[in-house]
């Protein structure tokens, strides 16, 4: 729907520390019918470094990072003037009703859980891929 | 992902064309997820369905809301940005279903937290198309907070 004429790729950072998690779903991602590049940021300080030098199109964000945790990258994000407009998908493995509720309240765009079974982790990262970089409008 | 839950999942659609309630509702008829479509017109309506009020005192609070940018009486815009500040509201996920295709209203809703931003194609099969995605995406992959 969007982005049929445009020929930049659309750029996505993926923050996650779990290396299987990272090329799931970089082999989800490479078979979305869009181009794009995935930026790799292994825990949520490298995240907030390379913010600071680019505003990619998309964020998918887990919630239990090293170093900086997922909620706080968020918050940092969705307070940030230059940031706070970028969608951020999280994708976690955490399934409490109160990180749900409280990433929706400090403005997550939408929140997945990570199924255990990689089958099932790769239709979950399918159907991001399929309605953030297809369907979707991103600013 | 949403393990099929045992209760349906509620969505307020707040569309004013009736021509795109009838396409929403049928599109989302046949969703693998049961759901219950909850329909008003304008934007007024949208935030009294919301807060209860007047003949919506009985109204359930809808998990996911799609929402039209341009509405009479109180446009869309507004009813994002009253919905996001309101913190009984603020956790439910707005999905923005516009034909407004301008580069200032998407930067715009997402400024003001819509949860995705997603033009309405012209065509009736696309338009299905676009349903089918957002029905798949917020009630299959999504977790929602039902709260």
């Amino acid at each position: 729907m969007t982005r049929s004429s445009q020929t930049a790729p659309i750029e996505v950072l993926l923050v996650e520390d779990n290396a299987n998690d990272v090329e799931l779903t970089l082999h989800a991602l490479r078979r979305a019918k869009l181009r794009n590049h995935v930026h790799i940021a292994r825990d949520g300080a490298e995240a907030l470094d390379h913010l600071q030098q680019h505003v990619p199109d998309l964020i998918l964000l887990d919630l239990n990072l090293p170093k900086v945790d997922g909620r706080e990258v968020l918050e940092r994000i969705k307070k940030d003037e230059r940031l706070r407009h970028i969608p951020v998908v999280v994708v976690t493995s955490s399934q409490a009703e109160e990180d749900i509720a409280r990433t929706y309240r400090v403005n997550a765009n939408a929140y997945v859980t990570k199924p255990i079974d990689p089958a099932a982790f790769l239709k979950a990262v399918n159907a991001i891929g399929a309605f953030w970089l297809e369907i979707v409008k991103l600013p | 992902m949403t393990a099929a839950p045992a209760v349906p999942i509620e969505i307020l659609l707040v569309e004013d064309n009736p021509g795109d309630v009838r396409l929403t509702k049928e599109a989302l008829k046949d969703a693998k997820v049961r759901n219950n479509l909850h329909v008003v017109m304008d934007g007024v309506e949208a935030l009294a369905f919301l807060r209860k009020q007047g003949k919506f005192g009985a109204a359930v609070r809808p998990d996911l809301i799609l929402l039209d940018l341009n509405l009479p009486r109180k446009n869309g815009r507004e009813v994002l940005e009253e919905v996001k500040k309101d913190p009984a509201l603020q956790h439910i996920p707005i999905v923005i279903l516009t034909t407004s295709q301008a580069e200032q209203d998407v930067l715009e809703s997402y400024r003001l937290w819509a949860n995705a931003y997603v033009t309405k194609p012209v065509d009736l099969d696309q338009f299905l198309k676009v349903v089918g995605s957002i029905e798949e995406f917020w009630l299959e992959i999504v977790k929602l907070s039902h709260r």
